[in-house]
């Protein structure tokens, strides 16, 4: 135990502390990837191994999920399928072995596109307000300003969920149900207080010395933000709009009640896949990781303004 | 370059009233140093001639234009910050471009007044760095750079040298000053400090309390206080007030202080009976054991080329610079006289000066004290 006995600095974590540290987060980061890693699993399992108990470990990997996931298909006879032309293709192969044809394409693509379309338009509308907002409470004197962020804020805190059925109805007399513009402009409502408030706090930290030098260095006030303000926000915009992001494109109930059609986003979808021919765990398993790539990819391209973004003001740089 | 002419500007938030009808025009190319403790209305007025704060009332003009109410953009002026509000997210070059970029200067013309300004600046070989990792003086410089490249019509600078170690400082007040001797940029410097106003400036406003207490040249605000307030915040040890209680008749030329007789510079006006304080610089007092006004030494600190020898009288503490050698046993019984030519009397109900025969004639000629 030599390391007890060397002198220590009091800022530096010993090595110690440090291997404990480490040990404890890879463990959680362990835990956390559970779930995922039994999804991702499930997703290239036949549906036979995905309903096996004990629970299969080691399997022959397959993609009946995602063949699944993107077709809808008919039961035919064996005689039928015997008599049709050699099949085209993976996904061919595996849904005939099934006594099964492709039909056509699944409603799959589409859901996920109204997602993708809702989620991110909501969230730069979202972010764009938010940041315009922010701005303004923070740098102008806004009458009743207090009031008015307290107001911002107290949308938050109810569950939307809880206003469901008049947005319902409101809805329906307005023509936005089950419409890519209504779930965005419900989306950006809900987020738009999020956006506000944090955003707030990172154009606080921003010295309104650099918006003025860049007044007197002849830029007018919406150019000093462009061009000075905004570059400094971005961390906090990134932040923001990831926490944005994560809402819109988790949001269900909403989702599930207001969209049933052409808008419906994925995660009401998903779950419908389920009930197409049998209980198909692999195609719902396989739904659910595509629908995680996107925001999996937007946080890793985003990881360090996040992590500065949810640890923001505890450092002054 | 233009001159800039201030006239009865007044600056209210709510209730506080932070400037008080100022009015002073700075000549073109001079440097005017706004003097005073914080809070005395010293930032706002520069900001309201850059056009930062609206005023309250009273107008502002440069180089003959109104400019009262105009937009800080649209003033060609220049303004360097406390804190020196370098864009973080653009380089030295950038940085220092970037008014010339909002006048829609061409590239290649910002390029060479950029490379020149660094040039003067002695800069030129950090152009290419980021700001975030350049040292006080270099980040000093470069907003510097960034207010003398557009060559605009004023500079006004807010306490630019706050943030600076001692040392430093005094380095950069030189190099201000020299930078103002070979651009004759029509200048308003804001600080609290007056031994940068006194080093650098052709004129000082001192301000107390949203008011211009005395506006004129170091040797006339150190030499002919207008007011206590000025004389006491001016020097290091500030002006000795010698008080008494008495009326003087216009023409007087002695003052009575206790049982002595005190000569002073002739009165230019009736003094009525209320209380008076002499007002005398630590370096006019001198020891004479002749003299009927009275005290005993109160302590000394040795300053390497003089001391500050304090005594303590009936009037209150007196404080004299004298030569170094001599030393004094506390308690030791002193006579005190003053350089008679050179004490300023005040009203010490209003704090206001009483005219006299020290506020004629030029002032260089009778600066030959040691």
């Amino acid at each position: 135990m030599s390391s007890a006995n060397t002198a220590h600095s009091v800022v530096e974590p010993s090595a110690r502390s440090k291997r404990i540290a480490a040990t404890l987060v890879i463990l959680y980061a362990v835990i956390t990837m559970i779930p995922l890693v039994w999804i991702f699993l499930t997703s290239i399992k036949s549906p036979p191994d995905s309903i096996s108990y004990p629970p299969k470990i080691l399997f022959t990997p397959s993609l009946e999920g995602y063949c699944n996931l993107f077709t809808t298909r008919t039961r035919q006879t064996p005689e039928y399928i015997a008599s049709l032309p050699p099949p085209e293709g993976m996904c061919d192969a595996v849904t005939r072995e099934r006594n099964m044809v492709i039909a056509g394409p699944s409603n799959f693509l589409p859901r996920f596109t109204n997602s993708l379309i809702i989620a991110f338009g909501s969230t730069f509308l979202a972010v764009g307000f938010g940041t315009l907002a922010a701005y303004g409470f923070s740098r102008f004197k806004v009458p009743l300003a207090d009031d008015l962020l307290f107001f911002i804020l107290s949308t938050r805190m109810m569950p939307p969920i809880a206003v469901a059925i008049p947005i319902y109805l409101m809805y329906r007399q307005l023509g936005l149900s089950d419409t890519a513009l209504g779930m965005m402009l419900l989306y950006t409502a809900v987020n738009v207080s999020l956006a506000v408030w944090l955003l707030k706090g990172f154009i606080d930290e921003i010295p309104r010395e650099y918006e003025e030098a860049a007044m007197i260095d002849g830029y007018s006030r919406l150019q000093a933000f462009r061009k000075v303000v905004l570059p400094q926000a971005t961390t906090g915009i990134a932040a923001t709009a990831i926490f944005c992001l994560i809402f819109a494109w988790n949001e269900y109930a909403f989702a599930s009640l207001l969209t049933s059609g052409s808008a419906q986003t994925a995660p009401p979808f998903i779950p419908t896949i389920i009930g197409e021919g049998g209980q198909d765990w692999p195609a719902v398993a396989a739904g659910t990781t595509i629908f995680l790539v996107p925001i999996l990819v937007f946080t890793i391209l985003l990881r360090k303004q996040l992590l500065r973004g949810i640890t923001f003001g505890a450092v002054r740089k | 370059m233009a001159e800039i002419r201030v006239e009865n500007l007044r600056k209210a938030f709510g209730e506080f009233v932070a400037v008080q009808d100022s009015s002073f025009t700075v000549e073109n190319g001079e440097f005017l140093a706004l003097l005073g403790p914080s809070g005395c209305g010293k930032t706002t007025t520069l900001r309201m001639i850059a056009g930062l704060e609206l005023p309250t009332g009273g107008t502002i003009r440069l180089g003959g234009e109104d400019v009262t109410y105009k937009r800080a953009s649209e003033r060609d002026i220049a303004f360097v910050f406390q804190l020196f509000a370098l864009y973080p997210h653009m380089n030295v070059r950038k940085n220092i471009g970037f008014p010339l970029l909002a006048q829609g200067v061409a590239k290649a013309e910002i390029k060479a007044r950029v490379e020149e300004t660094a040039r003067l600046l002695q800069i030129d070989h950090i152009l290419d760095r980021p700001v975030s990792g350049l040292a006080g003086g270099d980040r000093q410089r470069v907003a510097l750079g960034r207010a003398i490249v557009r060559r605009p019509m004023c500079f006004l600078m807010d306490e630019p040298l706050g943030t600076l170690d001692a040392e430093f400082r005094e380095v950069m007040v030189r190099e201000l000053r020299e930078l103002h001797n070979r651009i004759h940029a029509t200048t308003v410097y804001v600080t609290h400090d007056q031994i940068e106003a006194m080093a650098m400036a052709d004129k000082i406003a001192v301000m107390n309390h949203g008011v211009i207490e005395q506006f004129g040249t170091p040797q006339e605000i150190y030499d002919r206080p207008a007011s206590m307030y000025v004389a006491d915040f001016i020097g290091s040890p500030p002006m000795n007030f010698i008080r008494f209680t008495g009326g003087l008749a216009r023409g007087a030329r002695m003052a009575r202080i206790g049982a002595a007789e005190v000569a002073m510079p002739e009165l230019r006006a009736d003094v009525p009976p209320g209380p008076l304080a002499l007002g005398v610089r630590p370096e006019h007092v001198r020891f004479s054991d002749a003299s009927p006004l009275r005290g005993a030494i109160y302590g000394s600190e040795y300053l390497g080329t003089n001391q500050i020898v304090t005594v303590e009288t009936e009037g209150g503490l007196v404080r004299a610079r004298l030569a170094a050698e001599q030393s004094y046993r506390i308690g030791e019984p002193v006579g005190l006289t003053f350089k008679s030519d050179r004490l300023s009397l005040f009203d010490a109900g209003s704090g206001r000066v009483i005219p006299s025969a020290l506020h004629e004639g030029a002032l260089r000629q009778e600066a030959r004290h040691g």
